[in-house]
């Protein structure tokens, strides 16, 4: 969706202020919403891209003026509703008022570690060939689907060339919205910055992103 | 932090003191425990493991390692999450790792535009501005006015790389060694790699930076 989230060419936001030292959390919540965020990831009840998708699909004004662990709680708090674990009734309440729903598992501390070293790769079995080789000339999609998706407006219906080809992965259109994972080829497809924000841009930029293979079209 | 914040910490019974989102993080944090979907102890793991173990010193002994060893140098831009899981790092945010090398002719910045994708597993959690709208939305179209605020000015000559992180593979900047470091070994030369200079928005410490 072109959501508040697809920041990329806006203008207007003024310095980038990087805090010297900047300790890791700013407030002790801050520590309880990104550990809660995890923890409850860990349940297996939804996955990565819709966590992303809870959060970019908040209303641009909520978004924006939101801090980041604040979207992070807003999105969990989505989460947690949407599928049924909490009712908004007891997130109103601020405890629990029925019997928990059943969560394939739960994070213990002591497997953490175990938990954290295994991460959650996304790449899968290639089924086909892909479709693009390295250095082939593509065009990306004039697209604008509601749902999820990861292809930034600023690199919508722009030409450009494949330079890495990363193997086969979840496709997050799909799997944001539990349409099963449909996993994709994955390029790496760089475009000049002439071709992204016209004859104004600096000549020296190059800039890429990651785009999945229904992304893409032969240019 | 503030005195007021400060205030707070030390204030965990008296709930008027403390703002909305407080409350909110609180409320939902007890009803997830009180369902037995989360346990608190897993939570106070995750967060000392970010706070104490996982950070930029892991990705510096990445880059410090590929400075002096030419095999390694090339395993890490063949497969980048097998050689850095030769040292130990890997998983969460970290499963899929490409590292880009600096040259003198082309220098590499990553960014995430849509979210916040980094690579946790060399460099821990992301600082705020990397996640704010002025890097995310700034760092794609004008990335040398971005440098410019930390400080760095390349030559105009040089290009400029920059990596949008929009899947699952994170970019790892490797930067160029600095000059006058020929026999430095690599505890040394790690204690050069900053944060910023293996995400692009910086350079390694010089030599005569350092107190040795």
């Amino acid at each position: 969706m072109n959501g508040a989230h697809d920041l990329g060419g806006m203008m207007g936001f003024g310095r980038i202020g990087a805090e010297p030292d900047e300790p890791w959390f700013h407030a002790p919540w801050e520590r309880r919403a990104f550990g809660l965020t995890l923890a409850m990831g860990f349940t297996g009840t939804w996955n990565i891209d819709m966590t992303r998708h809870a959060r970019e699909s908040l209303p641009p004004m909520e978004y924006l003026a939101s801090s980041y662990y604040e979207v992070w709680i807003r999105g969990l708090e989505k989460l947690v509703v949407q599928s049924g674990l909490v009712s908004a009734d007891e997130l109103a309440a601020g405890n629990a008022l029925s019997e928990p729903a059943p969560v394939k598992r739960v994070l213990k501390a002591d497997k953490v570690a175990e938990a954290l070293a295994r991460g959650g790769p996304a790449n899968r079995p290639a089924q086909r060939h892909a479709r693009f080789a390295v250095g082939e000339r593509v065009a990306t999609r004039n697209m604008h689907p509601t749902g999820h998706t990861r292809l930034p407006r600023y690199a919508r219906d722009k030409e450009g060339v494949v330079e890495r080809v990363h193997g086969v992965y979840v496709f997050p259109d799909t799997n944001a919205h539990r349409e099963e994972e449909n996993p994709q080829w994955l390029y790496t497809v760089r475009f000049s910055g002439r071709e992204l924000w016209g004859e104004e841009a600096d000549p020296t930029l190059v800039v890429s992103v990651d785009a999945w293979e229904s992304y893409l079209e032969p240019a | 932090m503030n005195r007021h914040q400060h205030d707070q910490d030390h204030d965990h019974h008296d709930h008027s003191h403390l703002s909305d989102i407080e409350l909110r993080v609180r409320a939902l944090e007890s009803i997830l425990v009180e369902k037995g979907y989360v346990d608190p102890a897993a939570i106070d793991a995750l967060v000392e493991t970010y706070e104490t173990k996982v950070g930029p010193r892991n990705g510096a002994k990445v880059i410090a390692k590929a400075w002096v060893d030419p095999q390694f140098r090339t395993w890490l831009g063949r497969d980048a999450t097998a050689a850095i899981a030769s040292l130990g790092f890997r998983g969460r945010q970290g499963e899929h790792m490409v590292a880009v090398e600096n040259t003198p002719d082309e220098h590499n910045m990553v960014v995430c535009t849509l979210c916040s994708c980094y690579p946790w597993s060399v460099l821990g959690l992301p600082p705020v501005w990397y996640k704010s709208a002025p890097y995310r939305s700034r760092a794609v179209i004008d990335p040398r006015g971005v440098l410019a605020e930390f400080g760095v000015t390349l030559p105009e000559t040089t290009r400029i790389r920059v990596w949008d992180s929009t899947a699952e593979v994170r970019y790892l900047v490797l930067p160029m060694r600095p000059e006058g470091t020929e026999d430095w070994d690599e505890e040394g030369l790690a204690a050069l790699v900053t944060r910023d200079s293996m995400i692009g928005t910086g350079l390694p410490t010089k030599p005569d930076e350092v107190v040795r």
